[in-house]
């Protein structure tokens, strides 16, 4: 049993790792790819677009998959399953990210960006100090959706061989002929989106203080 | 001296034509009144002449300074050096939410004047004091009244010193008891000769308040003189049929 719950610790930790890599880079990627598909160039809006529509309208298994094996059939190289993982992710999450955040700058108000204007900011400033601050807080609660979505997306990275916590919990639960390290698992997932829910509802509060 | 020089000014939105060869000026220490019908143009020409529009022909001098000659744009620095000369009340005060009052004020002056922090709390508390909003300083705005919000944005448009501040309506998306306290603001910054254009509904303020008053309708000026006179004894059949509304 004790021996068990380590596992499952060595299988959470890993999880956490492809929760933390995936945000520290999706989260600020996804900024980039809303501009692109704002832009008002014709090429980038359709390239954009076009990654958009992939990354959301295949499962996110199937790239997995496709981000690990493509490069070994193209070039006969292989790489790291983790560092795929990551990579996988990264691009997949950075897609929704994207709508998100493309979703709040359109949702701010026209007279926001002509007053700016009018006081003479320039485009960088009115969209750091006016805009961003004000899109933070109305996107927050979708990004929450996502970002607890990812917790348990990390259960798939076991597909292309990564020993995360779901993996991990299985090779107990056949071992012992019994679902019991299964439903810990559960639990463990539990666990960590109610922290992640926690944090979100923090920092809503933290932002209540205008409307 | 004149501060804004507008010739031959028109705008179209596609095909429809919403500005039609417009010229005034507007001299310093002057208040100018433009009133008329809503879709007249009043609003798109005060937005074209503060550059929330790019005008489809004509010219915008202000003071001194070409911001477009014969549709044709001056340069990005120019532009923003008169952007600064020129400042806008709006008619939904746009103020921005996620500032406190004092910040809303002061963000302009530190950012885009580049003064001093502490220069620009002084001069934005001189401003609110005025405003009589001193005690408001640290509230946000969705804690203020429409009014409050107003006075609010008259003085962040104060706080850089324009040569000119225009008012797109400035009572309109308020009370009838809220409108009196925007109105005696404006009444204030007249007696101290602030230039300013005001486009507005309110036709006995319009009379009192500006030296000088355009009628406009359908994207053209139909009348132009003295605010008393103009609005007393319009001459044009068009402006007595307006003004006839408010006489009442």
């Amino acid at each position: 049993m004790f021996k068990m719950l380590e596992a499952m610790f060595q299988g959470t930790l890993v999880s956490l790792e492809i929760f933390f890599l995936t945000l520290l880079f999706a989260l600020p990627l996804a900024l980039p790819v809303a501009f692109g598909r704002m832009s008002k160039n014709r090429g980038i809006s359709a390239l954009v677009n076009g990654y958009l529509l992939i990354m959301r309208g295949t499962p996110l298994i199937l790239q997995l998959i496709f981000v690990y094996f493509a490069p070994y059939y193209l070039f006969g190289v292989s790489y790291d399953r983790f560092i795929a993982v990551v990579v996988a992710y990264v691009i997949n999450y950075a897609a929704y990210f994207a709508e998100i955040y493309r979703g709040g700058i359109e949702s701010i108000p026209r007279g926001q960006y002509e007053a700016a204007k009018v006081l003479g900011f320039s485009r960088t400033q009115t969209f750091f100090r006016i805009v961003l601050p004000q899109v933070v807080k109305r996107i927050l609660p979708s990004t929450a959706n996502e970002v607890i979505t990812l917790v348990k997306d990390t259960a798939l990275a076991q597909t292309i061989g990564v020993a995360e916590l779901f993996r991990v919990a299985q090779n107990a639960s056949a071992r012992q002929f019994s679902t019991m390290p299964i439903f810990i698992a559960g639990i463990f997932y539990f666990l960590m989106n109610w922290v992640v829910s926690a944090a979100f509802s923090r920092f809503e509060k933290k932002l209540s203080y205008y409307r | 001296m004149e501060i804004i020089k507008v010739e031959h000014l028109s705008k179209s939105f596609g095909t429809l034509e919403v500005i039609k060869d417009i010229s005034f000026s507007v001299l310093q220490g002057e208040v100018l009144a433009i009133i008329g019908p809503s879709g007249s143009g009043k609003s798109t020409l005060l937005r074209s002449v503060t550059h929330l529009e790019t005008v489809t022909g004509g010219s915008v001098t202000v003071s001194g300074e070409v911001m477009v000659r014969d549709g044709i744009y001056a340069d990005a620095a120019t532009l923003r050096s008169i952007c600064l000369k020129v400042g806008l009340v709006f008619q939904n005060f746009n103020l921005f939410p996620h500032f406190s009052v004092l910040r809303n004020i002061t963000e302009a002056q530190i950012h885009v004047l580049k003064r001093s922090a502490f220069e620009a709390e002084k001069r934005s508390m001189v401003l609110l004091e005025k405003m009589g909003l001193a005690d408001k300083a640290h509230a946000y705005p969705f804690e203020l009244s429409g009014g409050q919000q107003q006075r609010v944005s008259i003085a962040r448009a104060l706080a850089l010193d324009p040569e000119v501040l225009f008012f797109d309506e400035p009572t309109s998306a308020l009370d009838p008891e809220l409108t009196g306290e925007i109105l005696k603001v404006i009444r204030e910054l007249a007696a101290e000769k602030m230039t300013m254009v005001i486009v507005t509904h309110e036709m006995s303020f319009a009379r009192d308040v500006a030296d000088r008053v355009i009628f406009m309708d359908s994207g053209v000026i139909i009348e132009e003189g003295d605010a008393e006179s103009l609005i007393r004894n319009p001459r044009n059949e068009r402006t007595k049929a307006f003004l006839k509304r408010f006489s009442e």
